[in-house]
């Protein structure tokens, strides 16, 4: 069957995108639209006592200011989850429109409509917002301490969520004699996707209902999300999601949709436009939750666990949005990666008053994969092992199953991604070179695995949904409720239709664009499904499509269709291998037939009811310049084992975008925040060290190919897993270098001159 | 869409003198880098604008006839890090500059602008310090020249009288004869930053280049606006080349400067790395001297 699949074509949006043709939401958006501007809180918690819009409305050009006070009092979820039925299943719903409890800094309070851009700016800072403060708590353990400030009142010192995993005994594992104790807390911090488009959105109604176009990842679910805050029967909402400039989770939420629109109803349904500027996306949009973790490992001396403990408490900041599960993931990571029979995890998600946390690439585990890779390179110091050993020795072997998800591990990945990355990196010789450095330049390597699953199942629902439309010379257009966010899925998308069908690739045409009132019913991109839920809905409905296309071949070819066969967009008769039409031929006979005129169509949704595991590791070499507080990073690989590539110079491609991400996190981002007021105080791209590619090695991508054998592909995740074990890897190699173990994330010259000052190796 | 009031497009340098005195509230604006900026974020909104960014009569670098080094104030940075009279006399600040942002904002940004903008953290301004350099200023009583210290008069603001616009930044010919410098900026990624520190040294070696004759040394982010450490200077001057003296020298440097404690780095940490810088980028200009360490 494969003859597109496994190739690197081009992307199908390449040549768009490269001469600027291709349209985003802004593009879309017709000259005529108001401009919404919003009034953020200026104070990180408290209650808007009034606000004084009389100077604001007499701006020249200011259509209507909207204030918190008129805003419904209708409250809804923004997570970009699927929809359960059941209650209890369901996203917390603590947000609104616009704020009277303001509960960060740049929380939502007002809205100017105006007819430019400098009008509504100008609207903005002349509205006059008094305040009752309130004291606010930015520390995630801070906040669940008796007393502190409370955010939402149904939750009890802050905690939105806490679960737990027990396995065997540990209080009665860890009294073992002879343990050697390892323990350890780590800090990862609050960072931002800093995709480069920023979200914005416009919405008008047409036909009494409400239009929304956005640059989202999930329009299926803004749908949702749109009707629920404005009180609106879902059908009455229709969303289109063009192309759009990246999102890595930040616009897995609904974000400004709902505003936009019930703006664009305050005032009559006339279009309105919501752009965020860079300095909004950073300090209102969604953040990176800043998990805090701690773990205690009994280790034999012989390098086995004996008994471990973990506790993470994970910043939510002012609103639910993705909640408790994201760092529920990284915990429920903890006991399948490193195996022991004796387990104790406990997780809090907790409110605080900074921006709100939520979905983003790696959605728990690049935190995760800091403390728990960072601390097994603590382990190995304390017992003497070498990194490599370690983890060959424990980690998750051949065969498990996890019994929640049924995931099983099929083959030797770790090791054969491990074996991989030594030789591209020569790490055998270079970590025994490395040892005993002296001197104030050194150099390290360092290794982390990491672990991750694809897609949601068993915990939400998993469907994929697909149309497939043939056109009178062959061709098709296809549609799925799964976006293009940047990543490739057309592209890989079109190479499954092809092959599923039998067709050449030129003949497929994706139709990008999500409409919700034409698109078939998906959830979106998130969770690194896109390939591997994708594939199922494409090869069902592939099927479909080839059955009607062969039973309209026996019509017009007389043959039986166990004798008849679609190959290369050719009918074929099977048992001589004989061309007896093609099928541009078949189709136009078909669909201007005086008989019987057929549009060939196929659509199905399929059900997915697995989920599957997608491991690798990274690699790092670095030198650290210790007097100057500085590492260059001199070498990074990372290897996957994400199944069968569909197109491996995309594959590449989302590789190196993962490991610049994890280098950022790794060395220098951080959104930090005002002790004093709450304040962000670096949310903007010269103050947020994004690193640069002058910050960046040559990045190396390498893959296993174990086919995952629940894929009709063959393939599993690889969105998020390149960004989840690159951090550790470099916090590895200067311990290595050093002999400094780093307990945070960015580990910047700040970290270290205080670091090297408490080991000696600078003077204070 | 920049919250603009008005837009003044000078004809020539008088023509801008003119406007000045005419629009006395108006922002100069000559590659926009900052001042757009700033407008777009509030700070300057509703602001009118004088530009001054097609005077060609101000913009490039040339020597005078008695050896002077003369930079236009419109001149880009990229332009300076090409330009054949730097690379042969003062090969740093051509360095220097090419540290400035990425490569479009060094496309656009002026020599000029960077100085007027008074901050301590321009990736000139170090240089400049080093070289004792002289502002050129153009005005209704024409031109008057002023050292670059003098020039600063606090964070954000810098010597610029009722009518005068910027017009050249000269270096003396004794300034850079001789002499070979150095420039260090510690930011906390390698391209799109602003400097944590930045760290000047320029040295001028005797003829047997045994000797240090002259050491020059400032630095930006050390104190409000960008200084000279003093002391150091007066401990190398006349003193044999060695790393022994570099050390020393770069240890001296604390008695002169004062960084501050913010978010954005510490002062401990700004004095260790200021010390450090101070040590290295001596040590590379005796070398590119001709030295031997």
């Amino acid at each position: 069957m494969s003859k597109s699949v496994g190739r690197s074509v081009t992307r199908v949006d390449a040549r768009e995108k490269a001469t600027g043709r291709a349209r985003y939401t802004d593009d879309l958006c017709g000259r005529e639209a108001l401009v919404v501007k919003i009034c953020h809180s200026t104070i990180a918690h408290g209650f808007v006592k009034s606000i004084d819009t009389a100077l604001a409305e007499a701006v020249p050009g200011v259509v209507k200011v909207l204030t918190c006070f008129e805003a419904p009092d209708v409250p809804f979820p923004t997570a970009g989850h699927p929809w359960s039925t059941d209650p209890s299943h369901q996203d917390v719903a603590d947000r609104l429109l616009l704020n009277r409890h303001v509960r960060y800094y740049g929380d939502e309070v007002a809205a100017v409509i105006a007819e430019d851009e400098v009008a509504a700016a100008q609207g903005v800072r002349a509205l006059k917002v008094e305040y009752e403060e309130l004291p606010f708590v930015l520390d995630v353990q801070e906040a669940m301490a008796d007393g502190a400030p409370q955010l939402h009142e149904e939750y009890k010192n802050n905690i939105l969520g806490h679960s737990d995993v027990r396995r065997g005994d540990y209080e009665a594992a860890r009294r073992e004699p002879g343990l050697i104790k390892v323990e350890g807390w780590y800090d990862t911090p609050t960072v931002q996707h800093c995709h480069i488009e920023n979200h914005g959105c416009f919405a008008y109604e047409e036909a009494g209902r409400m239009v929304v176009v956005s640059s989202t990842q999930i329009p299926h679910i803004v749908r949702r999300v749109v009707g629920q805050a404005l009180g609106m029967p879902w059908g009455k909402v229709r969303i289109i999601k063009p192309y759009i400039g990246g999102g890595f989770g930040n616009k897995q939420d609904a974000l400004y949709e709902p505003l936009c629109a019930w703006c664009s109803a305050q005032v009559g349904g006339r279009l309105v436009k919501l752009e965020c500027s860079r300095e909004e996306t950073f300090a209102s949009n969604r953040v990176r939750h800043a998990i805090r973790t701690h773990i205690i490992s009994y280790v034999r001396p012989d390098g086995t666990l004996a008994a471990r403990k973990f506790e993470s408490f994970s910043n939510q900041g002012a609103y639910a949005s993705h909640g408790h599960g994201v760092n529920a993931k990284g915990m429920n990571a903890f006991p399948q990666l490193y195996p022991c029979p004796n387990v104790e995890c406990d997780s809090w998600t907790v409110y605080t008053n900074r921006p709100a946390a939520g979905a983003m690439r790696g959605y728990g585990i690049p935190q995760a994969m800091f403390a728990g890779e960072s601390h097994i390179d603590d382990i190995c110091r304390a017992v003497g092992m070498t990194p490599l050993e370690f983890r060959r020795k424990n980690l998750m072997p051949v065969g498990y199953v996890d019994g929640f998800s049924k995931n099983e591990l099929y083959h030797d990945t770790f090791n054969q991604c491990m074996d991989k990355g030594i030789e591209a990196i020569d790490y055998l010789r270079k970590y025994e070179a490395y040892k005993n450095q002296t001197g104030p330049i050194r150099r390290g390597v360092g290794l982390a695995v990491f672990w991750y699953n694809t897609a949601v199942w068993p915990i939400s629902l998993e469907s994929s949904s697909c149309r497939m439309v043939l056109n009178q010379d062959g061709s098709l257009q296809f549609q799925t409720g799964e976006t293009e966010i940047g990543q490739g899925c057309d592209t890989a998308y079109s190479q499954m239709v092809a092959d599923a069908v039998g067709i050449p690739f030129e003949h497929v045409h994706v139709v990008s664009t999500q409409d919700t009132d034409v698109t078939p019913f998906g959830t979106g991109a998130y969770a690194s499904r896109q390939t591997y839920i994708g594939g199922f809905s494409i090869m069902q409905t592939a099927l479909a499509l080839r059955e009607r296309i062969l039973n309209i071949a026996h019509e017009q070819t007389r043959m039986p269709v166990s004798n008849l066969d679609l190959v290369d967009g050719q009918i074929v008769r099977k048992s001589d291998g004989r061309v007896l039409k093609s099928l541009g031929d078949l189709a136009t006979e078909s669909l201007y037939s005086l008989e019987h005129s057929q549009h060939i169509t196929a659509e199905t949704t399929a059900q997915i009811k697995s989920n599957a595991y997608s491991f690798g590791c990274s690699f790092a070499e670095v030198e650290v310049d210790i007097p100057m507080c500085k590492v260059k990073l001199l070498r990074m690989v990372n290897v996957h084992d994400c199944g069968r590539l569909i197109n491996p110079a995309l594959a590449e491609a989302q590789v190196h975008g993962g490991m610049s991400m994890a280098i950022g996190y790794g060395l220098s981002e951080e959104l930090k925040f005002d002790e004093k007021t709450g304040k962000p105080l670096n949310g903007n791209l010269l103050d947020y060290k994004l690193s640069t590619f002058m910050d960046h090695p040559t990045l190396e991508a390498a893959f296993v190919e174990n086919p995952e054998p629940t894929s009709p592909y063959g393939t599993k995740a690889l969105g998020e897993p390149p960004a989840c074990s690159g951090a550790p890897a470099i916090r590895n190699a200067v311990l290595n270098a050093t002999g400094v173990a780093i307990d945070c994330c960015p580990i910047t010259p700040h970290v270290f001159y205080r670091k090297f000052c408490e080991a000696g190796l600078i003077e204070e | 869409m920049y919250d603009m009031k008005a837009l003044y497009q000078a004809k020539s340098v008088e023509d801008a003198v003119v406007l000045r005195l005419a629009h006395p509230e108006a922002q100069i604006i000559a590659g926009g880098s900052d001042v757009l900026v700033q407008m777009r974020e509030g700070r300057r909104a509703g602001a009118e604008l004088i530009s001054i960014q097609t005077l060609d009569e101000i913009r490039g670098v040339s020597m005078e006839d008695d050896g002077t080094l003369r930079i236009g104030s419109l001149t880009s940075f990229s332009h300076i890090t090409r330009d054949p009279l730097i690379q042969k006399y003062i090969r740093v600040l051509g360095e220097a500059v090419d540290q400035v942002g990425g490569p479009q904002i060094r496309n656009i940004g002026t020599i000029g602008g960077n100085t007027c903008n008074g901050v301590t953290s321009a990736d000139s301004a170090s240089t400049l310090h080093a070289w004792d350099a002289i502002v050129e200023l153009t005005g209704p009583q024409g031109v008057r020249r002023q050292p670059i210290a003098e020039f600063y008069i606090k964070a954000g603001q810098v010597d610029i009288r009722e009518g005068e616009i910027q017009t050249a930044i000269l270096i003396p010919r004794e300034s850079y004869e001789n002499c070979f410098g150095h420039y260090i900026k510690y930011a906390m990624r390698n391209a799109m930053d602003i400097a944590t520190l930045g760290t000047s040294v320029n040295v001028r070696l005797s003829a047997d280049k045994k000797t240090v004759e002259r050491a020059r040394v400032a630095f930006g982010v050390a104190g409000p606006v960008p200084l000279r450490a003093a002391h150091a200077e007066a401990l190398a001057a006349g003193q044999p080349v060695s790393l022994d003296l570099a050390d020393r020298f770069a240890r001296a440097v604390k008695e002169d400067i004062n960084p501050r404690d913010s978010w954005r780095a510490a002062k401990d940490f700004r004095l260790h790395i200021a010390v450090e810088s101070a040590r290295r980028a001596f040590i590379e200009s005796v070398k590119l001297a001709g030295g031997a360490l």
